[in-house]
């Protein structure tokens, strides 16, 4: 980000303030536009204008331009006007919130902010798409965007946290296949030391890494509804589950003699470093557990070629647990305005061509079910965002929705105590540790 | 401050108007000042002091001094407090006996100017790019951190490593012994017999390059013959059998213990095999590889560990002010009256004599200012803790300033604890700026 765009931004938003109060007079309540009725005549009835709001510049906001454009092409009477926010889009929505004249629709990235609006009485409730999104995205995804009983956010940018990056070299020098199961992915790891290179390489100096982590074993060793309350604190970090999820993730965090530069060296590596050191010459682990954003990072740092040099499955299910879960992010719709033309832009926002137009350019994933995975630019994103659409269990990264204190800070909460974890190793103490964090953020 | 003493000069007839001139320009002049200072002094102070009164969510909530209480009972804040006091303690000391002992020395070297400009360079860097540097030059990984890469050279020298660290015998029940000690065949070999010393864990590239395949060498009376190989086949293989496409490992020293207490070596060749001739018949031989094979290469300590975090922060910072001390004690050195030294070196004074009761009581007042300047800056040290220390450390290194960043803004957003702990900062500040503020008046 250039203090340019940033000026932008700022300018942009400015002209918001001003600007949106024009379009802010069609109010009238257009109870009978649900979406069984948008027929073709239907889209054409609708007039107005709708302002949106998100984080993404340059090609991303391209990207965005050419998914509007889709839009006014299928609703002829409605213009569509964008303006980025960049990195400031938590402050400037809410200054624009405070002012009362915010974009109608607006893109975010942090969940909390859904609620923080909801709770000021700032959102407009979008369950005339509710069936949509249950139907295309899955019941899971109409639970992400739901706060207090009703639908107010769309996860129209997701992103995949569920994926095992690996060097392929790697791979085949020990003559491993990517595992079925988590027993399968163990064994690997055996096989790999054996082959002499260490199966894990962590970047323990970034907390996150270790969430990201342990949020992936525990959807799958604890199940979907206990995820749900823990990520409320409805049970205590000390509940069995949480126990049994940590003495799993020791099998990985616990394996010493497995991990790049044994604990003290994956506690000073940061996530960079963790990528580019399974993909560089010689290679220092055979592979690396985090989400999709990895592939930008080994592009950027590497040589490594997709397929060729490095390739990634799925984080690999435990027995018992669920089949095809996901833990993920991403980018959520919110709307601050009803009226018919904010309603249409959610209602596009949710088909699946709206997602094709940005799925094709690459850089996105979308976990509509309709949308044929084809349509992404090449292997590797085919896999890690078709197993979005796939996603039979889909739960938004539990740290991220926990209060910051707890659950987002450098040498506190879950990111402190998990890598004393992987130095100390002891489950019990860690689980107390974590409960007392909790306790005292979510007190707050 | 008190520059009136022409004022006298003024004819009395216009008395008013001096008068005028005299408080009203200095009223002019000391406008600005005085607005901005309580702008952005006064005015923050003092909001400071009442919000820390206050719970998280602003004025809503008085909370009397429970945020004071927290500040001594917080395991963070209390490490932050303790941090401070050995920076306090340690830093200013050593920086000022520092400076003290380059400027003395530096008077008397050729090329003072180039040792001098060398030392006062990193004053010329910001502290969070200071740390930025020593992040990467204190790296525990000898491939990253140039410090401990020159400490591994030093103890290779020394201690060479062997050929194949990391190595594990393929089969842990047939083999005892660990990495430091080197293995041994659990079961004696008689002569006529055949020693299988199947390893793991070495990466095919450190497999030399004349290795061919290995074989199992025939039995032969009279003698022990053996192979050493790389026992792992793509998937794992079977451990303890040469299978087709394992690789001999050549070079290998192996070790034969004769039940007479003596030890014969012998070389691998190509195919890993080795052979013992000339055995006593019905003895019963031990066999393995000594721990020479084994050794790995020095690591150095780890800098970043949550052990030695506080002192690599302490080298690093004195590193930056130690040129500044440097100059200032310089300076005091060149004005100093050099006929005292003189006389002294007359009277028949040593050189040490001199420094100790010359020239360090002459140059008092110079350094108790690098002093206490140097305890100002000390209790404030902010930057190069946030730069310098990795996420898994944080909290081990964190001092008093950082506590109240992180409290406030980075991550808990807990601003009345936050004002709280910058209060605290304020009043161990004020002794030292006290103790300057009397030390000015009595210059003058």
């Amino acid at each position: 980000m250039t203090i340019p765009t940033r000026m932008a931004a700022v300018l942009a938003a400015l002209m918001l303030a001003l600007g949106v109060a024009a379009c802010g007079g069609d109010d009238e309540e257009d109870a009978g536009t649900t979406q069984a009725q948008t027929t073709e005549e239907a889209t054409k009835d609708v007039s107005g204008t709708v302002s949106t709001m998100a984080i993404w510049s340059g090609p991303e906001q391209e990207a965005f331009r050419a998914v509007l454009d889709g839009f006014e092409k299928k609703y002829p009477g409605v213009k569509a006007r964008y303006d980025s926010a960049g990195d400031q889009l938590p402050t400037v929505l809410s200054t624009a919130v405070e002012g009362g004249k915010p974009p109608d629709v607006a893109i975010v990235g942090q969940p909390g902010l859904v609620e923080q609006f909801q709770a000021k009485d700032a959102l407009k409730p979008i369950d005339f798409i509710k069936d949509t999104v249950e139907q295309d995205f899955g019941e899971d995804w109409v639970k992400v965007g739901t706060v207090d009983g009703k639908l107010y956010g769309l996860l129209f940018k997701a992103a995949n946290k569920s994926t095992v990056w690996f060097n392929t070299q790697v791979f085949e020098d020990a003559g491993v296949e990517p595992p079925e199961d988590w027993q399968g992915f163990l064994d690997n790891a055996q096989t790999l030391t054996q082959a002499g290179t260490p199966a894990y390489s962590l970047g323990g100096a970034d907390g996150w890494t270790l969430t990201d982590l342990f949020e992936n074993i525990y959807l799958r060793t604890a199940g979907p509804e206990k995820y749900d309350q823990l990520a409320e604190h409805e049970i205590p970090w000390t509940d069995e589950s949480v126990i049994k999820a940590l003495e799993e993730m020791k099998k990985v965090t616990g394996d010493r003699q497995n991990i790049a530069g044994g604990t003290r060296g994956a506690l000073q590596t940061e996530f960079p470093t963790s990528v580019s050191q399974v993909f560089g010459d010689p290679p220092k682990a055979a592979q690396v557990i985090e989400g999709d954003f990895v592939a930008g990072v080994i592009t950027a740092e590497t040589k490594a070629k997709p397929q060729q040099d490095f390739d990634v499955f799925a984080f690999p299910s435990i027995e018992g647990g669920p089949e095809n879960a996901v833990v993920g992010g991403g980018d959520t719709a919110i709307m601050f305005s009803d009226s018919p033309a904010s309603r249409a832009l959610m209602e596009y926002l949710a088909t699946p061509e709206a997602a094709e137009i940005w799925a094709r350019r690459g850089g996105f994933a979308s976990g509509n079910k309709n949308l044929d995975a084809n349509v992404y630019p090449d292997e590797i994103t085919r896999k890690t965002a078709g197993a979005l659409g796939e996603a039979e269990t889909f739960r938004f990264d539990m740290s991220d929705l926990a209060p910051a204190e707890f659950g987002a800070t450098p040498g506190k909460g879950e990111w402190k105590i998990l890598q004393d974890f992987l130095s100390n190793g002891d489950v019990q103490k860690t689980a107390q540790a974590l409960e007392r964090a909790a306790k005292r953020a979510y007190e707050k | 401050m008190s520059g009136s003493g022409n004022v006298a000069a003024v004819p009395p007839e216009g008395e008013h108007r001096t008068l005028w001139r005299r408080h009203g320009t200095a009223a002019v002049f000391l406008l600005p000042a005085l607005v901005l200072l309580g702008l952005w002094v006064v005015y923050p102070a003092i909001y400071t002091i009442v919000r820390s009164f206050f719970g998280k969510d602003g004025f809503a909530e008085f909370v009397g001094i429970d945020n004071y209480e927290a500040l001594f009972t917080d395991d963070g804040l209390i490490t932050a407090i303790k941090n401070n006091a050995i920076w306090v303690a340690v830093v200013p000391a050593l920086v000022t006996a520092i400076g003290l002992i380059f400027a003395v020395l530096l008077e008397r070297v050729r090329w003072s100017v180039a040792f001098k400009t060398a030392v006062f360079m990193p004053m010329a860097i910001s502290a969070f790019a200071a740390g930025v540097i020593w992040r990467i030059t204190l790296e525990e990984d000898p491939d990253r951190g140039v410090v401990n890469a020159g400490i591994s050279a030093v103890a290779d020298a020394f201690d060479p490593p062997g050929p194949l660290p990391r190595a594990l015998p393929s089969q842990r029940d047939a083999m005892e012994g660990s990495p430091q000690r080197g293995f041994t065949l659990r079961e004696p070999v008689r002569p006529g017999g055949v020693a299988v010393l199947g390893l793991t864990g070495i990466p095919p590239r450190n497999v030399p390059e004349d290795a061919q395949q290995a074989e199992r060498p025939p039995p032969e009376p009279g003698s022990v013959a053996g192979v050493v190989w790389r026992d792992f086949s793509p998937g794992g293989g079977r451990p303890g059998v040469v299978e087709r496409g394992e690789r001999g490992i050549p070079g290998v020293t192996v070790e034969l213990r004769t039940p007479g207490g003596g030890t014969r070596t012998a070389e691998t060749d190509a195919k890993g095999t080795f052979r013992f001739a000339g055995l006593k018949e019905g003895g019963a031989y031990r066999v393995g590889i000594g721990k020479a094979t084994f050794a790995q290469s020095a690591s150095g300590p780890s800098w970043l560990g949550e052990k030695l975090i506080v002192p690599s922060l302490l080298i690093a910072y004195i590193w930056i002010w130690a040129g500044f001390a440097m100059v200032v004690i310089g300076a005091g050195l060149s004005s100093m009256p050099r006929d005292v030294l003189e006389a002294a070196r007359t009277e028949g004074a040593t050189e040490w004599q001199v420094f100790r009761r010359v020239t360090v009581p002459l140059l008092a007042p110079v350094l108790s200012v690098v002093f206490i300047t140097m305890v100002i800056n000390v209790l404030k040290v902010f930057d190069i803790v946030l730069s310098l220390a990795p996420g898994s450390v944080q909290d081990d290194a964190t001092v008093i300033a950082v506590s109240m960043w992180r409290t406030s803004f980075g991550g808990v957003n807990d601003f009345g604890l936050g004002s709280a702990i910058a209060v605290f900062l304020f009043v161990l500040v004020i002794p030292v700026l006290a103790l300057n503020v009397k030390r000015f008046r009595s210059e003058q």
